[in-house]
Formats: C-alpha cells, sequence, structure tokens
C-alpha cells in the first residue's frame, strides 16, 4: 500500500463513518409532538395541559392541529415519514387504528391506571378524552314556539325555516330515525338493515329542500347568527363558547343528542415512547381536564374531574347526569363497517336536487 | 445550438419533472389498478379456492386455509388491510374478519375449522359472496377501482352492471365538473377579453396601472379571497344589503352555498390566468390591420370579427385552456363557497386520500379526471386543426 491510496482508504472510512452516523442522529432529535382539533379548543388545551405540561415536566412540546381521517394516520405510518407522537383521534379512527396497527397498544398503569377513568372510556389504544354531544340547536333570540326534539327539526309546518347538517351520513341518519320514532336501544339494530337506511333517507328527504349543509366545527353557529337557518346540528361546546364569548342566545336540546368520545392514542413506533405516555398521564389528570371545561364545555373522562368543576358549569356539561341520562351513544363499530357504503350513497343523495 | 447543448439545458427541469412529478404521480395513479392487500394477507385461502367458479359450492377446505390465514395475519397491519379492502365491495366484512380473526387465535389447538364455525361468527364469511370477492381480489391488477369510478360494480357472478339508482355519482359529478369548469372559462373570456385588449392598446402608463390591478389577487391568499366572497355574498352580506337598500330586490338573494358562489368565485380566482396569456398576444397584434381593415370599407364588428378575432384566436386558445385546466382541478373554491351539489370530482380525490384512505378509488377517479381532459384537449386541438391551440 502507498501513501496516496492509505489517504484514499482514511478519506472512504471517515465518509462511510460520516454517513452511517447522520441519519441516526437526525432521527432521535425532534421534540415531543402533540395533534389536536386546532381553534379554541387547542388554545383551552396549550393553556391548561400542554403549557402545564412543559413547565412540570422540563420538557418541550409542539403542538400541531388536524383535522381527521384515518387516511392522514395510515399515510404517516405507512410512508416511514412520522413525527407525530401523541394524537387526539375520533371514535371510528380510534378502533381502525388500533385495528391497522397504526397505534401502541397502551399500557394503563403508565397513564394512571384504568381506574381514573370512568367506565368506556379506555381503549386497547387509547385512553378517552373528552366526551361531547351533537345536538340540535336553535336560535333563543327570536320568537316562536322553540324546538324540543328531533321530530320539530324534520316539522317544516310546525317551524319553517332552513335547517342545517354535517354533509356526511354520519349521526344524521341517527337523528333521522329518532326523528321517525325509533327507540334509542334499537337505533342502530335498525340501521343496520337496508329497510332502516331506506327510512332514513326518506326521512330526510322530507326536508331536502330546506336542508343546508355545514363541513367546519365552526360553520352552524355563524349560519344560526347570519340567519341563514332557523335549526342546525352541532357539537354542545360549540354553543355553549358562541354564548359566552359572542353573546349569542342560542338554545340547545340535550333529549336524544348523541354523545361520542375523542381518545388520545400514540402513535406506533414513535422514539418518544415514554415521554409520549407522560404527556397522556399527564392530561388526562383530574385537574387539567376541569380547568379546561370553562373554556370548552366538553366533558372529562376523568372520575375525580367532575368534582373540581365549578356547579356553574355543570348545566352545560354532557357529564352533568342530567344530560347524560337523555342522551344515545353513537356507535363507531356500526360506523367503521358501513361509512365507505353510506357515504356512498349520501353523495348521491346529497348531490342532486 | 447543437441538440446535445439543447438537450443539456434542459435537463434540470426534465430531470426535476421527472423525479418530483411523473415518478411520484405514476406511482400514485399505479394504485387504482393495483391489488396487493389480499394476496397478502389471505394466500392459503385463495390457494384453496383456485379453480373454484361462484356458482359451485364452497369447497369445504376454503374455511380451514381462512382459519390458517387470520391466524398468520396476527401482525396487525395485512389482515386489517384486506378486510378494509373486501368491506368496499361487500360492506359488514370488515368487523366479521376481526371477529374471526380475534376467535381463531384463541381457539383451541385442536379445533375444526368449518362452514358452520364462521356462519356462527357472522353470516357472511360462509356466504359465496364473500369467497367470489375474495376470489375477484386475487390480483395482481384490478378493475374494481377504475370500474367504481364509472359507477359499475361487478355481480358475484362475474357480470359487470350499473350502481345501483341511489349510489351512481361519478359520472354526474364528472359532468358537473366539466359544466362547472366550462361555465368558468366563458365567463373569465367574456370579463377577461375587454381587460386585455385595454391593456394592449391603451398608452403605457395606464397599461401599467391595469396591470397592477390585475396581478393583485396573486399577493393574497386564495382562502382569503374565497372566504370574502362569503362574507359579499351572504344573505345578510354586503351585497344583498346594497341591494335590500337600492329597492331593486323585495328579499334577500340566495348567492352563497349554491352553483351561483362557486361561479362567482372560481371566476374571480382564474380571470388572471385568462387575461394574462390574451394580452400576450394581443400585444402583438399591429394596430395598423384594424385601420387597414376600416380603410377598406369594413364596419368596426366586421372588422373586429375578421381581422381581430382570427389573431387574436392563440390567445384566447392559450388562456381559456389554462383556466379549464385549473377550474377541472378545483376543489377548495366549490367546498367553501358551494352546496353538495357543487361538488367537483378533486373534492372527493381529496377526500379518498385523506379522509377515508381509499387510495385505490382515488387513483381512479384522478386517471378518469385525466383521461377526459386530455381527450377534451385532442378533440379541441383537432377541431381547430392544430392551429390555434397547438401550444407553441
Amino acid at each position: 500500500m502507498n501513501a496516496t491510496s492509505i489517504r484514499g482508504a482514511r478519506a472512504a472510512a471517515l465518509l462511510a463513518a460520516l454517513a452511517v452516523g447522520f441519519p441516526s442522529g437526525a432521527a432521535v432529535a425532534r421534540d415531543l409532538t402533540v395533534v389536536s382539533w386546532g381553534g379554541p379548543y387547542q388554545e383551552a388545551q396549550r393553556k391548561f395541559m400542554f403549557g402545564p405540561f412543559s413547565a412540570e415536566t422540563g420538557r418541550k412540546l409542539i403542538d400541531e392541529y388536524w383535522d381527521g381521517g384515518i387516511g392522514t394516520l395510515r399515510a404517516k405510518i405507512k410512508g416511514g415519514d412520522n413525527t407525530w407522537d401523541v394524537v387526539q383521534v375520533e371514535a371510528e379512527e380510534l378502533a381502525i387504528g388500533c385495528e391497522e396497527g397504526l397505534f401502541e397498544k397502551l399500557d394503563l398503569a403508565k397513564v394512571g391506571g384504568a381506574g381514573r377513568f370512568l367506565p368506556g372510556t379506555t381503549h386497547e389504544c387509547g385512553v378517552g378524552a373528552v366526551i361531547y354531544n351533537v345536538v340540535l340547536a336553535y336560535d333563543d333570540a327570536k320568537p316562536g314556539p322553540k324546538p324540543a326534539g328531533w321530530a320539530d327539526f324534520f316539522d317544516t309546518a310546525k317551524f319553517p325555516g332552513k335547517r342545517a347538517v354535517r354533509n356526511g351520513p354520519k349521526w344524521n341518519l341517527e337523528i333521522a330515525l329518532l326523528a321517525d320514532g325509533v327507540p334509542p336501544e334499537k337505533l342502530y339494530e335498525v340501521l343496520a338493515t337496508p329497510e332502516g337506511v331506506d327510512r332514513a333517507f326518506a326521512k330526510l328527504d322530507s326536508i331536502k329542500g330546506d336542508l343546508l349543509f355545514w363541513k367546519s366545527g365552526s360553520q352552524p353557529a355563524q349560519m344560526l347568527a347570519a340567519g341563514d337557518v332557523v335549526m342546525t346540528t352541532t357539537f354542545n361546546s360549540r354553543i355553549t363558547a358562541s354564548n359566552e364569548s359572542e353573546g349569542t342566545n342560542f338554545g340547545m336540546v340535550w333529549d336524544k343528542s348523541i354523545y361520542t368520545m375523542d381518545s388520545w392514542v400514540i402513535m406506533k413506533g414513535t422514539p418518544l415512547l415514554d415521554e409520549s405516555y407522560e404527556l397522556v398521564e399527564f392530561s388526562t389528570r383530574a385537574k387539567p381536564q376541569a380547568e379546561i371545561v370553562p373554556f370548552n364545555r366538553s366533558g372529562p373522562t376523568n372520575k375525580d374531574a367532575i368534582g373540581l368543576i365549578p356547579a356553574q358549569y355543570m348545566a352545560d356539561l354532557p357529564s352533568n347526569p342530567a344530560n347524560f341520562s337523555v342522551a344515545v351513544p353513537d356507535d363507531p363499530e356500526f360506523w367503521i363497517d358501513n361509512f365507505d357504503d353510506l357515504n356512498e350513497r349520501w353523495a348521491a343523495w346529497a348531490g342532486t336536487k | 445550438m447543437s441538440t446535445a447543448r439543447k438537450h443539456a439545458l434542459l435537463l434540470p427541469l426534465t430531470g426535476f419533472l421527472a423525479v418530483f412529478f411523473i415518478v411520484p404521480m405514476a406511482w400514485f395513479l399505479a394504485y387504482g389498478v393495483r391489488e396487493t392487500e389480499v394476496p397478502r394477507a389471505l394466500p392459503e385461502t385463495l390457494a384453496a379456492l383456485s379453480g373454484w367458479t361462484a356458482d359451485q359450492p364452497v369447497p369445504p377446505a376454503a374455511y380451514p386455509a381462512l382459519a390458517a390465514d387470520l391466524r398468520a395475519g396476527a401482525d396487525a397491519g395485512t389482515m386489517a388491510d384486506a378486510a378494509r379492502r373486501l368491506n368496499y365491495e361487500l360492506a359488514g366484512v370488515r368487523s366479521a374478519l376481526s371477529k374471526a380473526g380475534r376467535a381463531v387465535r384463541r381457539a383451541p389447538p385442536d379445533a375444526t375449522f368449518d362452514a358452520g364455525y364462521f356462519e356462527a361468527i357472522d353470516p357472511v364469511l360462509a356466504s359465496p359472496d364473500f369467497f367470489a370477492l375474495v376470489r375477484r381480489a386475487a390480483g395482481p391488477l384490478t378493475d374494481h377501482y377504475l370500474l367504481s369510478a364509472v359507477d359499475l360494480r361487478r355481480a358475484t357472478d362475474g357480470t359487470i352492471a350499473r350502481a345501483p339508482v341511489e349510489r351512481r355519482i361519478y359520472l354526474d359529478v364528472l359532468a358537473r365538473t366539466l359544466a362547472i369548469a366550462g361555465t368558468v372559462t366563458i365567463a373569465c373570456l367574456l370579463l377577461g377579453f375587454p381587460v386585455a385588449v385595454l391593456l394592449a392598446t391603451a398608452s403605457e402608463r395606464v397599461a401599467d396601472v391595469v396591470l397592477i390591478l390585475v396581478m393583485l389577487p396573486f399577493w393574497t391568499s386564495l382562502l382569503v379571497r374565497t372566504t370574502a366572497w362569503i362574507v359579499l355574498l351572504q344573505k345578510e352580506g354586503l351585497v344583498n344589503d346594497a341591494l335590500l337598500f337600492l329597492g331593486i330586490v323585495g328579499e334577500p338573494i340566495s348567492m352563497i352555498f349554491n352553483r351561483t358562489g362557486v361561479i362567482v368565485a372560481m371566476t374571480h380566482v382564474l380571470l388572471p390566468f385568462m387575461i394574462l396569456p390574451l394580452y400576450g398576444i394581443l400585444r402583438g397584434i399591429p394596430p395598423g390591420y384594424m385601420r387597414a381593415a376600416a380603410s377598406l370599407g369594413a364596419r368596426p364588428l366586421t372588422a373586429f370579427r375578421r381581422v381581430y378575432l382570427p389573431l387574436a384566436a392563440p390567445g384566447i386558445a392559450a388562456g381559456s385552456l389554462m383556466v379549464f385546466i385549473l377550474s377541472v382541478g378545483y376543489y377548495v373554491t366549490p367546498a367553501l363557497v358551494g352546496g353538495p351539489a357543487d361538488q367537483m370530482l378533486s373534492a372527493f380525490v381529496a377526500n379518498y386520500t385523506t379522509t377515508t384512505g381509499n387510495w385505490g378509488l382515488a387513483a381512479a377517479l384522478g386517471l378518469l379526471l385525466l383521461a377526459v381532459t386530455v381527450a377534451l384537449y385532442l378533440v379541441a386541438q383537432r377541431l381547430s386543426r392544430g392551429r390555434a391551440i397547438s401550444l407553441g
């Protein structure tokens, strides 16, 4: 070996070391990332959960927002380029993502133990974050009789004017059947049959000329305020937030409203697993869950949180026994199987005048 | 310049396009015809079904094979993908397979897996429909997504039929997409042509100011411009307030969340794309031609029709093509200012890509849009005998 080739060999070894060392160095050097729904909800979370978490543990926390959609999560995991650690997901996304191996299977002991949570709010791959209801909302400031249930939503003779529903079959088929007289215990049983689906669409057909559709959570309150609609489906927390911060006087109907739950999940294969567990544990403590309630009237999932909430906020809370006892649970299992199919039918129905 | 030098100068652009555009597009569009989930997750079941056709009873060997596949698919990803794919054609299969998977993995080692076992878990798993579907999804290529994109389905016996009436969407949506794009193109042409003529013929000072006004919308975000239209056109918005105040109408007109709002907002956004190519061509028309036509006795309208328009035709074609192709791909604007009867095809592509994750159908719809657009371009080119629409 002569001098040139020795130098060449050393240069090659150095380059090889750099090449090997570089990617692994880049992979671990990112901060814990939490993903939620954005808007005023996430601002409240920042104030009472993410900020205090950083203060207590000294860890830097990045929060991003997303709009939902299992396709997004699937693309992140399968693409191998995932930078999200803890995500708040809807009920179907939790079940589908768990089946497909997109989320870590949770060790409940590391998030405070199963006993910390209300019954029914824990899952193999996630723990409940908030419980919220899909309610009928109307403008209480306008004169005239007030709607008392879904039957009134479909009664254009007694309550003339336009209505707004979310653009999609979810929850709309349920309220159509509830308005048509199906008892809540049998709701998904009836909806699982072709006759039940036809019945729901026929009921929706009866008010089709008066229907408007909303897509994002902030639209229903705006449409009510602008006078574009007299009634709308929406999330209960949006109505309370609008009344308290915008000075509107909207009313909502809790009877036969549909309640559903969002959960915290940890994305599979995250290099920050322990830190993610710490964040989920912190966010599901009683104190942060109770503190966020004045800013976002969604129900907590921690058993002890309800006791910490001041009485004045309990009236509009989904967890209030008076509201909870008359609400109807939604069924993510049903939608997992039937969403694609019913969504196609909805698109065909909604797209034709 | 030598050919080699020309190619070398183009190489960065073609390289960039190839690596970051053509290859990823082709790879994604391939999802519309590929079938990978079922062959990967159910190999033994497919082997047991080879040679079977839907008119025969289900072979008994299929059931233990299915159980073996379910047990092997403990790697959650592959079985869940196959379940999702099968659920597209037979709703309910997804939860049936996941229930069966759990049951099989917990079953004692001496359990017999036969039709009765699976029937007890869920009747669909013992039905010929299910196995016919598995056989159809054997891959490696599939026509399911392409057929769905044009509202066709395959029945259990393999024949192609139209989708049931309440599920036919995509052909209507395609027609609607082309109609909206066409209307927007014509609106942009009618509004943009006078502006382009002004730009081409006015004095330099005036032309500069008008040009800045035309380019000004590019300085604001598309979403801001679109949501501004909501404020302007809503029932208690500025336009309705003005019309009511002036007494032109008795009650507010509905101009938003319907087709009107979509056309107005899209025209507003796409107008510069019509004006600028048109201006580029009109600028090159010597002003002397119109004067010559007048001196030969032509009335202004005749001169315009027989001299100006034919010379402006390449500009009209270029601007129209650009506006049409851009508007065919739009989905944000109709999503914000339109109703559900105004959603264009790209909205479905976006929905299938991100929300539901059905990439096969998203790719198939994309292929449909691409094919129709290319076909329209070729027809237009043939109609103008290659002159007006050659992009050179």
